[in-house]
């Protein structure tokens, strides 16, 4: 039970840092907390549900989804936040902004295709277990542990490697500066709005295959969980994010275990008061320098 | 306003004249009934609705109600208690109805229940199976048998014919109708001798179930039994087969997974899974296959379980507002309450508390092969 319990963990932690990714990029690079973020998530299931039902197999359905939640992203971005971004409107007023425009899209949603649960058609992807030494993972779940994992590794190697990674850090020290050493900021945020938008739309299709329950408020039930990660692993840490994503799940998955399911949902929370009491800037987070 | 009155009378009341071989006759007699017509749950209204239609047109074939034809006037609650509450304010005290049937969800009646009660017009609720729905007061009745009926039911058959001993339960903690049914099934657990080797919990939205799955494995039950609605209820069938429990571990779930939602989504991780259920559309009994055949000529499609007990009640409040001695809501109450009925859920009659007397109507189904059927 102990082998299986820490494979769900790590599964289910895995599934809250992929999600977490983008959002703690979001904040890190545009300095804002974008709840629209939930929505691409939705989204990116939705359009790939959409795919499979046409006969896309999941291979190109995925791709299409990612794709298509990064340019809603860069849609949206720009016609939510970049008059406020201009203005230098404070901080709260493009989170209202972000707020009020994610429960209006939930709600056209939910409107458009109905609140009932739906799933990816069956057989879509080899649902039979690999079992080992009595426990067992499928072929969702390696996919999103996999992902979780290379995405980290592939975007701390575009921030610290790369010329529009070096661009993303400049943004997230001080924009004005970056934009008076002739980084064209609006072009670097498109990109790091498609990229968020993108890993948003693949994790939503990645776990709405693992858990087969596709609605459109998916996004909101994990936005209140990929925030307690992000502000675990410091905001805008990506490194960070999924050492805390991996956190919470194996917490989780051993407390319903060991302890009881009663507390599955709190304890994760509980961490977060105490990190943040201890650690006001995250597990990993510094307290002067805003990282990206 | 007064000259307009009986005009608006007769338009409304003509509007709602469903069979057409009266429209020379007497007024109708017009009941009200409240039910979701509308947004996401309107398969159940509709579906009801359906029911009540098909009654009252064979009804009203057999001569109507005291003389004169039966109708009903439908008003959408759209599954809000809101509606619902201005709904009944509005047949009530309006339409001055002398009967209500619906609403369909049971935190409706608890909304609309008390308002019919304090006027003291009787409401009949078709699908309310919450635990205290009859409580609410002397003019509340419904026909639905209560899940605490038919959970001991399908408990009692799967130790029986299943020789099932040991069970792990598994139940939403925070949605009142899955805690409602889990606090049925915690008795009927202890009544009938099983030996409960843990109890896990759930939150509404959750969608992954495989750390709590995980522990009930180590702990090799003879059954799982799950109070959970139909979307949270297929996911843990999914996480029960991904994890690898044995097929013989049964799932066993209350109304709530009683529900082709489920199949849809589980697909065959489904087969196995048994619920309880007041009825079903294999039964073959004469009465029900006559219903059955008449549900198909008339809308082209199988009745469900909310068709079927809406039905029998319109049936069965035609014939207490027959034997009635006036409209009065005393009176209709009494009727009601001396009703006895043959319908196509089997014998009914009411208990003094006013919820369904007869429980041997109680059937366990079984998913295999992807379809429920009567568990042999």
């Amino acid at each position: 039970m102990l082998l299986q319990q820490i494979i769900n963990g790590i599964v289910a932690g895995s599934a809250y840092a992929l999600f977490a990714l983008g959002f703690t990029l979001t904040f890190g690079v545009l300095k804002i907390v974008n709840l629209t973020y939930g929505f691409y998530f939705s989204a990116g299931a939705y359009l790939a549900l959409f795919a499979t039902l046409h006969g896309a197999p999941i291979t190109l359905a995925l791709p299409f989804a990612a794709i298509a939640a990064g340019f809603i992203a860069v849609f949206l971005d720009s016609a939510l936040l970049s008059r406020l971004r201009r203005q230098q409107a404070p901080e709260l007023a493009s989170l209202m902004v972000t707020l009020g425009a994610t429960l209006f899209l939930y709600t056209g949603m939910t409107a458009l295709i109905g609140s009932e649960i739906q799933r990816f058609p069956l057989g879509l992807i080899e649902s039979a277990p690999f079992r080992f030494n009595g426990a067992s993972i499928s072929l969702t779940q390696i996919a999103i542990v996999m992902t979780a994992g290379l995405l980290a590794a592939g975007l701390i190697g575009v921030l610290r490697a790369t010329r529009t990674g070096l661009a993303m850090r400049a943004m997230a020290e001080n924009p004005q500066a970056g934009e008076l050493m002739g980084i064209d900021t609006g072009a670097i945020m498109r990109r790091v709005s498609f990229l968020c938008g993108a890993i948003a739309g693949a994790s939503g299709v990645l776990i709405g295959l693992e858990h087969n329950a596709i609605t459109p408020y998916m996004g909101e039930t994990m936005a209140l969980k990929g925030f307690a990660v992000i502000i675990l692993g410091g905001l805008g840490d990506v490194g960070g994010a999924l050492i805390a994503g991996l956190l919470i799940g194996l917490l989780e998955a051993l407390t319903a275990g060991y302890i009881s399911s009663i507390y599955k949902d709190a304890v994760g929370f509980l961490l977060l008061v105490l990190t943040l009491w201890a650690r006001p800037f995250g597990l990993f987070g510094r307290a002067s320098v805003r990282r990206a | 306003m007064n000259l307009f009155r009986p005009i608006l009378r007769t338009l409304f009341a003509a509007a709602f004249v469903t069979s057409a071989g009266f429209s020379h006759a007497a007024d109708p007699l017009t009941i009200g009934a409240i039910e979701i017509l509308s947004g996401p749950n309107a398969k159940y209204g509709v579906a009801i609705k359906q029911g009540f239609d098909l009654g009252v047109e064979e009804i009203n074939a057999a001569g109507g109600v005291r003389g004169a034809p039966l109708a009903i006037a439908y008003e959408d609650s759209a599954g809000s208690k809101e509606q619902a509450i201005n709904a009944a304010r509005q047949l009530i005290g309006r339409a001055k109805v002398p009967l209500l049937l619906g609403p369909t969800l049971s935190t409706e009646m608890f909304a609309v229940g008390p308002i019919a009660n304090q006027r003291q017009t009787p409401i009949i609720g078709t699908s309310t199976t919450a635990i205290g729905v009859t409580d609410i007061g002397p003019f509340v009745f419904r026909t639905s048998l209560p899940e605490a009926d038919v959970i001991p039911g399908t408990l009692r058959a799967a130790r029986d014919k299943l020789g099932v001993k040991k069970v792990a339960v598994l139940y939403g903690r925070d949605d009142a109708f899955t805690k409602s049914a889990y606090d049925v099934m915690k008795t009927a657990l202890a009544d009938l001798g099983f030996e409960v080797l843990t109890t896990e919990t759930f939150g509404a939205k959750d969608t992954d179930f495989s750390a709590q799955l995980t522990k009930i494995a180590s702990l090799h039950p003879d059954a799982i039994v799950i109070s959970a609605l139909a979307d949270a209820g297929a996911g843990i069938l999914l996480a029960k087969q991904a994890l690898g429990l044995p097929q013989n571990v049964r799932a066993i779930g209350g109304n709530g997974m009683n529900s082709p939602k489920v199949l849809e989504i589980a697909g065959p991780a489904a087969d196995g899974l048994l619920v309880g259920s007041p009825w079903f559309v294999g039964k073959s009994d004469p009465l029900n296959v006559k219903f059955i055949e008449a549900y198909r000529a008339k809308y082209g499609s199988d009745p469900d379980q909310f068709a079927a007990q809406a039905y029998d009640t319109i049936k069965i409040a035609a014939r207490a507002l027959n034997e009635a001695r006036d409209l009065s809501g005393d009176a209709i109450r009494d009727a009601l309450l001396k009703t006895k009925f043959e319908g196509v859920m089997g014998a009914f009659a009411f208990t003094p508390d006013r919820s369904p007397a007869v429980v041997s109507g109680v059937l366990v189904l079984e998913v295999a092969g992807g379809k429920f059927a009567i568990l042999k």
